[in-house]
């Protein structure tokens, strides 16, 4: 871009009560990985009358298409994940009681006690778990292995209930203040994003939105989106944790927070799936700075998000992710920022209407 | 050619950031190919011949990229965290140099840790000289490579990156040499191999070869006590990969390079590598399957500011990448 070309002014809205009331459909639906449909409903609702192309794919992808305007339009492809970590029903004991496994990555350790919503009715069930008049001060030290834990429906909702169901925590999303406390915001927000995107696309790329399944058993989704679209570059749109907490014996020591809550959206330089190509770390940078956006870099290290199987689709695919900050992810509840979510948005537009044929032109420098 | 590997393996380069070495490989290879590019992911791809009747579309891959560090924290007063790019052994980087892509240098220090305990990554940290954070020019996310200089030992080469410069020595070496060939030669001088083989995935489905191999490093047998468990020894000539842990090589390949050794005198090797992986792995799973084998340079303390390899088994890999890439390939 030269430079008394001017960059096109963003319409991309704030959030408002319109959007916050999509999260809360969009978090309070169930998508446990390889069953994303209630998600993918919502999606393919909302984004109807915006895109130029819908489809569903062969895995339960949506790949939504908006087609820009003018010449040597950019081909950008937005993933973000409509699953989400939760159990899949695996042995009846009785009527009520049921043995369960983990799908995605999940603690065991957080889970006795807690209410959760099974199969595609909800029924409310609790992992059960033993009083603490009854426990020996030696079985309080230990962790319950999963394979000791049952959810418990009780009797008649326990009768609809069969192995291959899947279930979630039971969280309902909670809106207080600056805050947001609800299940799934990985990678709802996400979700939530690509969608407002979608609606207000920036006319000099043509947008390529994927809403991806099964990220979190091992990026499955994705891969097949990324060989479909084709595309000139990729962004994965993604919640990551935030561990920004201090140590509770010495302050100064978390040197490993991964990103702070309140510190804008996190771009990536580097995870365990994916070095983020520099020429979009810096478009993302640059835009922050320009607009004024704040923004971190996610700390680098483990973790993965869509981008490590986009990046390496056919013959290659410039890529980076970009996450909204959230804490304890992966467990019964998430605490995130509106603001964080607002500026996600908002940096994701002012980097997509900076995207010119140029930023891909030279060679790949880190 | 070892003032070319003395420039290979001196030049910053770790996973994702392999620009400047591409730039000085590419210098080095002036005009010795007919086409040169550079794919999505970074990697350099040298094009030379034109495919015969007998000929075939052949990808030899070596990767660029080394092993380093990346910043994820600087602390008040300076003190920068790392996290690894690729497998780093924490024993081998306390009092450790390192340059940034940038040139600022810094030394690896540690915090205190329990005597006998052997650090962990997290308990280690580079000190550039700031005097505090604002003093500290380097930011998260920026990148290092160790620091330590070639030396010359006469018949043994020793540098941090011999794994896998000395590969593209060698290439660039045969690229030179090879008067003619009936095939299609696609030398590709991949990215991010040390993070998972991605440069040479995309360049494989980019090249879309008939057939392929791998040059890289493998470990050796030759050090005393609990050395690896390894037929390899520095100065045995060129090892011709059997398996590894990722993979396993088209034993019509492993016969096609042992005979072309024998016809031409060469020394060679047999190597099995119990754990490792190599660009091998990439081509030959790429699109619907590749014959993929791999030509290896026997290296001792892989990984570590010090790989050590044996000058003749560079030379004697040199020609046997002539012999095999000039003449037709019978697959039997
Ligand atoms: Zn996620
Ligand atoms: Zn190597």
């Amino acid at each position: 871009m030269t430079e008394n070309q001017k960059i096109q002014a963003s319409n991309i809205p704030t959030i408002g009560d319109r959007q916050i009331e999509l999260l809360e459909k969009l978090c309070n639906a169930s998508a446990v990985s390889g069953d994303e449909q209630e998600v993918r409903q919502i999606v393919l609702e909302e984004i109807k009358p915006f895109a130029d192309e819908i489809k569903v794919d062969a895995l339960g992808n949506v790949l939504a298409t908006k087609f820009g305007r003018g010449e040597n339009r950019v081909r950008v492809m937005l993933a973000a994940h409509m699953d989400e970590i939760g159990f899949m029903i695996v042995k009846k004991h009785d009527d009520k009681l049921f043995q369960f496994e983990r799908i995605g990555g999940i603690d065991e350790r957080q889970l006795p006690g807690k209410a959760v919503l099974v199969g595609r009715e909800h029924l409310p069930g609790v992992i059960g778990a033993k009083p603490i008049h009854m426990t020996t001060a030696d079985e309080r030290k230990n962790k319950i292995p999963v394979d000791a834990l049952r959810i418990d429906l009780g009797p008649e909702i326990g009768e609809k209930v069969k192995p291959g169901d899947r279930a979630t925590f039971a969280t309902r999303f909670k809106r207080f203040g600056p805050s947001i406390q609800a299940k799934a915001l990985d990678d709802r927000f996400g979700v939530a994003i690509l969608i407002e995107l979608l609606k207000h696309a920036s006319e000099n790329i043509d947008l390529l939105a994927a809403f991806t399944v099964q990220e979190e058993v091992g990026l499955r989704g994705a891969r097949v989106v990324a060989y479909r679209f084709d595309p000139d570059m990729a962004i994965a749109v993604d919640s990551t944790p935030a561990y920004d907490l201090p140590h509770w014996d010495d302050e100064d020591q978390n040197v490993q927070y991964n990103t702070r809550l309140d510190a804008g959206p996190a771009i990536y330089v580097m995870d365990r799936a994916t070095i983020a190509d520099r020429r979009l770390v810096t478009l993302f940078s640059d835009a922050a700075q320009q607009e004024d956006i704040p923004y971190q870099f996610r700390q680098p290290g483990g973790g993965g998000t869509d981008a490590g199987v986009i990046h390496k689709t056919r013959a290659g695919i410039p890529s980076i992710s970009v996450s909204v900050p959230s804490r304890y992810a992966h467990s019964a509840i998430g605490l995130a920022r509106v603001d964080d979510w607002a500026n996600t948005l908002r940096l994701l537009d002012a980097a997509l209407v900076r995207v010119t044929p140029d930023l891909l032109a030279g060679e790949r420098r880190g | 050619m070892k003032s070319l590997i003395k420039q290979l393996v001196e030049t910053p380069g770790p996973s994702g950031f392999e620009y400047e070495i591409r730039d000085v490989i590419r210098e080095a290879i002036g005009d010795a190919a007919d086409e040169l590019r550079v794919d999505a992911l970074g990697s350099l791809i040298a094009k030379k011949g034109v495919k015969t009747e007998q000929g075939l579309r052949v990808m030899i891959s070596g990767h660029i990229d080394e092993i380093g560090l990346m910043v994820t924290h600087v602390d008040d007063r300076g003190f920068l965290r790392f996290t690894n790019i690729g497998g780093i052994n924490p024993m081998t980087c306390y009092g450790g140099r390192v340059l940034f892509m940038d040139g600022t240098r810094g030394v690896i220090g540690m915090d205190s840790i329990e005597s006998g305990k052997t650090p962990k990554l997290t308990d280690l940290f580079i000190d550039v000289g700031a005097t505090s954070k604002e003093d500290c020019s380097v930011k998260v996310g920026d990148v290092c490579g160790f620091e330590r200089p070639f030396i010359d030992l006469g018949k043994r080469m020793v540098a941090k990156s011999m794994d896998d410069r000395v590969a593209a020595a060698v290439a660039i070496e045969v690229l030179k040499r090879l008067e003619s060939t009936p095939h299609e030669l696609h030398f590709v001088f991949s990215t991010q191999e040390e993070v998972g083989l991605r440069g040479a995935t995309t360049a494989a489905y980019g090249v879309d070869p008939d057939l392929g191999f791998a040059i890289d490093v493998t470990r050796s047998g030759d050090t005393p006590r609990f050395s690896p468990k390894m037929a390899t020894a520095l100065g045995d000539g060129p090892a011709i990969k059997v398996r590894d842990s990722s993979f396993i090589a088209d034993p019509r390949l492993v016969d096609w390079m042992i005979k072309a050794a024998e016809e031409a005198g060469l020394p060679y090797q047999l190597e099995v590598l119990e754990a490792g992986g190599t660009d091998g792995r990439a081509i030959q799973l790429t699109r619907g399957g590749v014959p993929a084998g791999c030509v290896s340079i026997a290296c001792r303390y892989i990984h570590s500011p010090s790989e050590m390899v044996d000058s003749d088994d560079v030379e004697n890999a040199v020609q046997l990448l002539v012999k095999l890439l000039s003449e037709p390939i019978d697959l039997k």
